[in-house]
């Protein structure tokens, strides 16, 4: 199988004055089509970690390569472009924007790259919305929808690009246990039905005992990586 | 359409309050920049029209001995040729002489026209109030406070003393009113052929006299025109030359009307570029999760220019239809007794369309600040701090 992510010597130190490291000597890579999880206690890392493979943050040393490609070598532009078309986001707080509806904040990704969305994708947006169990709500701005229900919209907004990875920041971090359990099925459904690549923070250890491969960060070093 | 102009919409709407807020803070700029300018333009139009548009604009004369012009119409042709832009022209002969009546002497100074080329200039036609024009050799009209004071009426004798000696009597066949005080007291008006036989100038005349159709570059025209002309002894005088007051009075109104409209203009700017500011601070999650999905920075950036130009544009129809009306309701409503409007506004389009490109093109500038913090807004910064 190969790898959507490689990560090479990744170091992240914040400030310039005062220097804190976060990140060690990260040697890390993730198959095609996985399931994922990065767990570790509260400021292990955990988040900095996501966003450099993200690209949203830069590592001070070191490498990571999306499908084959190195983001160092690629300007802002080309960045932008590279999450638009191959990543999904989901954050822990979820991030809709309230001036659009809920349909229309899912198909913002795709606008992104394409204004005037075709019937194939709108019909697409409309079934992830159907997949998340939000058909009824779909008109909804997103202030009128109860936190669960942004939070898979979210999942589906992530989704609606067909993405290869998702990367996901506690997207349960802030729901109850009921919820927590619908979503964590509906990713894990996805990744059975598109093979898209999840990878997936949380500090929810039933979560990922769940996942394929549990990763541990403990003080900016990969402490513990299980495959299952 | 772009993404970033239907977001830019969007962000708009979602702010009815704030939206509309500011476009009626840009209208009352752009009605306040409309009104004055018309005002100011209207008031100077009609000043300029009070001073020159009942005379001569350019004045061509002799400085030879005889202070004549010997071939006027070649003169005519001659200016024709020089400048299309010259709307009357007509050959005019002045002459001082004094009115002998009852009580005494006044002097007067006799005017010879060709009556149908020059009435367009001074428009004596129009202000004849009784008696008809000249029109056999020795016919004459004199003005309303000349009258007044000799009691020369139509069909009356009118005896003139030329400087010579001689003497001459005219017949008067009507009265006129042109507004002007000392023309009225001083003119006596007959056409070229009685003129040049009271004056004894053959077929000279003294001057040429004309009107053009832009006023303000008569100095330009008259320039033209003495290069043309092929007697050197002619000299071409132009209104702008003999109203110098005047018209550093019009450019110091004009200079102050422009600072108005100037710092209206940077109140304007400076409002629609706080609100912008402020906006994109509202709006910097938004702009985090979009950068996170990958919109590029430029469109970021054009959120803001788009609407700060639906602003400008909004904000710019709304004043021109307020200045418009504005305008409106004065010159319906504020009439002197006699039907004319107390403030003579021009409404001139050209000026009411570019008050309302200014707005939307500041509002555009005003745009550039939350453009650039937009463009270089970091995701990372958004999605860490929640
Ligand atoms: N911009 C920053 N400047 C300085 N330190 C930071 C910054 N961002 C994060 N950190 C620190 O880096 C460490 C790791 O943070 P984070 O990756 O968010 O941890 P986790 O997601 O595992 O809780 C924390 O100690 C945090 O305080
Ligand atoms: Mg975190």
């Amino acid at each position: 199988m190969s790898d959507i992510i490689t990560l090479k010597g990744i170091n992240k130190i914040y400030g310039t004055t005062v220097k804190t490291q976060v990140l060690y000597d990260v040697d890390l890579s993730f198959g095609e089509g996985t399931f994922s999880s990065i767990i570790g206690a509260s400021g292990s890392g955990k988040s900095t970690l996501l966003n450099i493979i993200g690209t949203l943050d830069q590592p001070t040393s070191g490498e990571v390569s999306i499908s084959g490609r190195n983001t160092r070598e690629m300007d802002k532009n080309a960045l932008a472009e590279l999450r638009n078309r191959t990543i999904g986001f989901i954050f822990q707080f979820h991030y809709l924007l309230p001036e659009f509806t809920a349909r229309e904040n899912v198909l913002l990704p795709y606008r992104i790259h394409d204004v005037h969305p075709p019937k194939e994708a709108r019909d697409w947006a409309d079934e992830l919305l159907n997949l998340v169990g939000l058909s009824k709500v779909a008109n909804n701005r997103a202030t009128n929808m109860s936190g669960g229900q942004q939070q898979r919209t979210a999942i589906a907004r992530a989704l609606v690009n067909r993405p290869r990875l998702i990367l996901a920041d506690e997207p349960t971090g802030n729901l109850d246990s009921d919820s927590t359990e619908n979503i964590y099925d509906l990713l894990r459904n996805i990744n059975a039905r598109f093979g898209t690549t999840f990878i997936i923070v949380t500090h929810d250890q039933r979560i990922a005992e769940k996942t394929d491969r549990i990763v541990e960060v403990k003080d900016g070093k990969i402490h513990l990586d299980i495959i299952r | 359409m772009r993404l970033a102009f239907s977001i830019a919409l969007r962000f708009l709407k979602s702010g009815k309050g704030q939206t509309l807020l500011i476009a009626l803070g840009i209208s009352v700029g752009v009605a306040v920049q409309v009104f004055i300018g018309s005002l100011i333009q209207g008031l100077q139009a009609s000043l300029v029209n009070t001073t020159i548009g009942s005379s001569s604009q350019i004045t061509i004369r002799s400085e030879s001995d005889e202070r004549t012009i010997p071939d006027w119409q070649r003169v005519v042709y001659e200016v024709k040729l020089a400048s299309p832009d010259v709307r009357y022209v007509s050959p005019a002969i002045s002459g001082s002489a004094f009115i002998e009546y009852e009580a005494g002497t006044e002097p007067i100074l006799l005017r010879g026209f060709n009556l149908a080329d020059s009435d367009p200039i001074y428009k004596y036609g129009a202000a004849l109030y009784e008696g008809r024009l000249p029109e056999r050799t020795d016919e004459v009209i004199i003005g309303r406070d000349l009258s007044e004071k000799t009691g020369i009426r139509p069909g009356d004798k009118a005896f003139i003393l030329l400087p010579a000696g001689d003497a001459v009597r005219l017949t008067v066949s009507g009265l006129f009113d042109l507004n002007v005080q000392s023309l009225n007291r001083s003119w006596i008006i007959t056409n070229l052929e009685t003129a040049q036989n009271v004056l004894g100038l053959d077929k000279r005349v003294t001057t040429v006299e004309m009107q053009v159709a832009t006023v303000f570059s008569a100095d330009g025209m008259g320039a033209r025109i003495a290069e043309v002309l092929s007697d050197e002894d002619l000299v071409v005088d132009n209104w702008k030359d003999l109203n110098r007051s005047l018209l550093s009075g019009l450019n110091g109104q004009s200079v102050s009307s422009l600072m108005i409209q100037v710092f209206v203009l940077i109140a304007v700017l400076l409002g629609i570029a706080s609100v912008l500011a402020i906006s994109v601070v509202q709006r910097s999650k938004q702009l985090g999760i979009l950068k996170a999905m990958g919109i590029k920075d430029r469109d970021a950036s054009l959120i803001f220019v788009f609407q700060g130009a639906m602003l400008g544009l909004l904000g710019g129809a709304l004043g021109i239809g307020f200045g418009y009306g504005l305008l409106q309701m004065f010159t319906t409503f504020a009439r002197n007794p006699d039907g004319t409007p107390v403030v003579p506004i021009l409404i001139n389009p050209g000026f009411i369309a570019l008050s309302g490109l200014f707005a939307l093109v500041s509002a555009m500038i005003a745009s550039v600040i939350p453009a650039r913090i937009s463009s270089r807004l970091n995701p990372i910064e958004v999605i860490k701090n929640g």
